[in-house]
């Protein structure tokens, strides 16, 4: 399939999965929003104008880092992890949130609203807003308000107003239930900047494209230190942003197996969990056909996860899409397995992990034993672990 | 003709405009919704409006994401609804719209919910997620059980898209007054009355109506004045549902003076 990989379709489809399926009060600014991106994702001046900003301001490119005692310990494959930790802001969240809010900047807002889970997103967002000079307005679950305090500190220390959700799980789903009524509210001066490959077209395209500097940094890295590309690529997987972007600039290389990894919470059999791919059906969410966690009745379920970041009841339509074609594969982690992970990588290499990108450790350490000694990983570390200090401690905190 | 237009053209001959009243189903329980259709309808609304609770209704403030959540609680689920539609037909002449986020219509797949509403007496549909262009399959299901499909319009939605919309439109269109979400409000948003006026320019078009916000008697005046052949009340009964949530027959007879004072209004 070289070359011939070029989705989405002008319908804003991933074969049977994406679209917009939004109230209408949505649909002209989704509209305006796509030709806008058409046209500034060719433009000279705004490319150089985000890549500057990638390089000097969020400290592109991240790292690609050989994890040599985690390897010896595991004893198989030559495990490489993607720093997006080292990322300004410390998660891969500010690669969209400055291509997208160039391109609102562009589209003359003067406002950008925003959902956050973990925070990672919304710290993102506010720090953007605080650089461009715009408004900002962070929805946030009042359970991940809790479990994740301190990004909440920085977002207000940064401008932002975090607006507290209390509807429905107050968690991630209701955050952009919320971050969506906003934008219908105030559409005229407000851009939404949809932290995750999720939502209605052209949303799960804008956030790809500007994810991919993961993938394509990977590329070059590994090509310069390897000097070929790599067996596996393996990312945690939430609304699926940091594993799209990573998978992307892999897909029409069917030698690389690509892995993503989402949240087993307590276990899949026991219904509290947050994989949409492993454990859900298709179905119709956040303006996108995609799969969902639902019951026979079409209602959204209640997810869990420790990690708030992955705690969420869809998944963005180019995974659906890249696990029925078979090209990509979709695994779930539990909670204890993540806690395990975050352990080892902060004891073998001394990089604490967030916990999202802890259930990718999780899966790397249960396959690279099994592969050979010059097998290839790649894993993207999409954030790091000390918005987490609260959680781990909780969790196993009785351990010292 | 539907039932529905039958209705509009009627009311509007003997110089009304049409009222809709939404209620959600299942809030606080399917019986108390069953009575509380016939109060309203006693107190002079025309069509009502039933709305299937769902998890994530994107489109509705708070009084109707909390009316839904107490119907979930309730355990209604879209069969239920389908139900109680025609229990409340073999009693009330008046024509029913089923109002639903797509998913769960989607779970149930098209066919089987369009032929069930229409065996349920369900004279048409407004799902607030599903945007025309999306809507090729659901009409082609609707068309042959002969259900309508009523399609939104907004502010914000151009020349072209709200021609493809009124074509798609049966019964009747639903104007959004306003930018944002339904509510009470205390004033009409001044965007209802320029797109009243952009729809009414149309020479094709369905029947019109508007809603989200319209709250008052003073509301339903003002739009009836200002061209709108129907008008929809939810969040404002829905209220009422909700401060008498211990007290049924106080709410009845509530919703139904409700209703009168709104239908008073409706004179063209």
């Amino acid at each position: 399939m070289a070359g011939s990989y070029r989705l989405p379709d002008s319908r804003g489809r991933f074969g049977a999965y994406g679209g917009r399926y939004v109230p209408e009060t949505l649909m002209e600014p989704l509209i305006e929003l796509e030709e806008a991106y058409t046209r500034l994702r060719g433009d000279r001046t705004f490319r150089e104008e985000l890549e500057a900003l990638l390089r000097d301001y969020a400290g592109r490119p991240t790292p690609l880092y050989f994890a040599e005692r985690l390897t010896e310990k595991l004893g198989g494959a030559k495990i490489y992890l993607k720093r997006e930790d080292l990322a300004f802001t410390g998660a891969h969240k500010i690669n969209n949130a400055l291509g997208q809010a160039l391109l609102a900047k562009r589209m003359g807002k003067t406002r950008l609203v925003a959902e956050t889970g973990a925070g990672q997103h919304g710290v993102a967002t506010a720090t953007v807003a605080a650089r461009m000079g715009f408004r900002c307005a962070i929805y946030m679950g009042a359970e991940d308000m809790a479990r994740q305090a301190v990004n909440v500190y920085r977002m207000r220390l940064l401008g932002a107003e975090v607006r507290r959700v209390d509807s429905g799980s107050k968690t991630l789903k209701d955050a952009i239930n919320e971050a969506l009524r906003d934008w219908a509210t105030n559409v005229r001066d407000t851009h939404y900047l949809l932290g995750s490959a999720v939502g209605p077209h052209p949303y799960p395209m804008i956030v790809r494209d500007f994810q991919s500097v993961i993938g394509r940094e990977i590329r070059a890295q590994i090509l310069e230190k390897e000097g070929r590309l790599p067996d596996l690529v393996v990312a945690c997987v939430g609304g699926g942003s940091n594993a799209i972007g990573t998978f992307y600039p892999f897909i029409e290389d069917r030698g690389v197996k690509l892995v993503g990894v989402e949240a087993g919470g307590e276990g899949l059999e026991t219904g509290r969990h947050a994989a949409s791919l492993a454990g859900g059906s298709p179905g119709i969410l956040h303006g996108m056909y995609s799969y969902v966690m639902q019951d026979e009745h079409g209602q959204i379920k209640t997810t869990h996860s420790i990690s708030a970041g992955l705690d969420y009841p869809g998944v963005g339509p180019e995974h659906a899409f890249l696990k029925e074609s078979g090209r990509a594969e979709y695994v779930a982690v539990g909670d204890r397995e993540a806690l395990e992970a975050f352990l080892t990588l902060t004891r073998l290499e001394g990089i604490m992990p967030a916990l999202e990108p802890a259930h990718a450790i999780a899966y790397v350490m249960e396959v690279a034993p099994t592969m050979r000694r010059d097998d290839i990983i790649v894993l993207t570390l999409s954030g790091r672990g000390d918005k987490d200090l609260d959680i781990v401690s909780q969790s196993i905190g009785g351990l010292f | 003709m539907s039932n529905i237009s039958d209705l509009f053209r009627d009311s509007l001959a003997s110089g009304r405009a049409a009222l809709i009243g939404y209620l959600t189903a299942g809030d606080p329980g399917l019986d108390q919704t069953r009575m509380y259709a016939e109060a309203l309808v006693e107190g002079g609304v025309d069509v009502l409006e039933l709305g299937v609770p769902f998890s994530d209704p994107v489109a509705d403030g708070v009084t109707i994401q909390a009316s839904a959540q107490r119907a979930l609680t309730s355990r209604t689920k879209l069969p239920d609804v389908l139900r109680l539609s025609s229990i409340i037909k073999k009693s009330l002449e008046a024509p029913v719209v089923i109002l639903s986020y797509l998913n769960p219509i989607y779970r149930m797949g098209f066919r089987r919910f369009f032929e069930e509403a229409s065996s349920s007496g369900v004279d048409g549909v407004v799902v607030p997620d599903l945007p025309v262009e999306e809507s090729a399959d659901f009409r082609e299901e609707a068309r042959r059980a002969g259900v309508d499909t009523i399609f939104l319009a907004s502010p914000t939605t151009s020349d072209s898209r709200l021609d493809q919309i009124l074509r798609a439109s049966q019964g009747f269109v639903y104007l959004v007054s306003l930018l944002g979400v339904t509510g009470v409000r205390r004033e009409l948003s001044p965007e209802a009355s320029r797109l009243l006026e952009r729809v009414r320019a149309r020479r094709e078009r369905p029947y019109l109506a508007v809603g989200f916000g319209v709250s008052s008697p003073e509301h339903v005046a003002a739009l009836v004045k200002g061209g709108a052949e129907g008008v929809i009340v939810g969040s404002a009964l829905v209220k009422i549902v909700e401060q008498n949530l211990s007290n049924p027959s106080k709410c009845s007879e509530q919703l139904q003076s409700f209703a009168a004072k709104l239908k008073e209004a409706t004179k063209l």
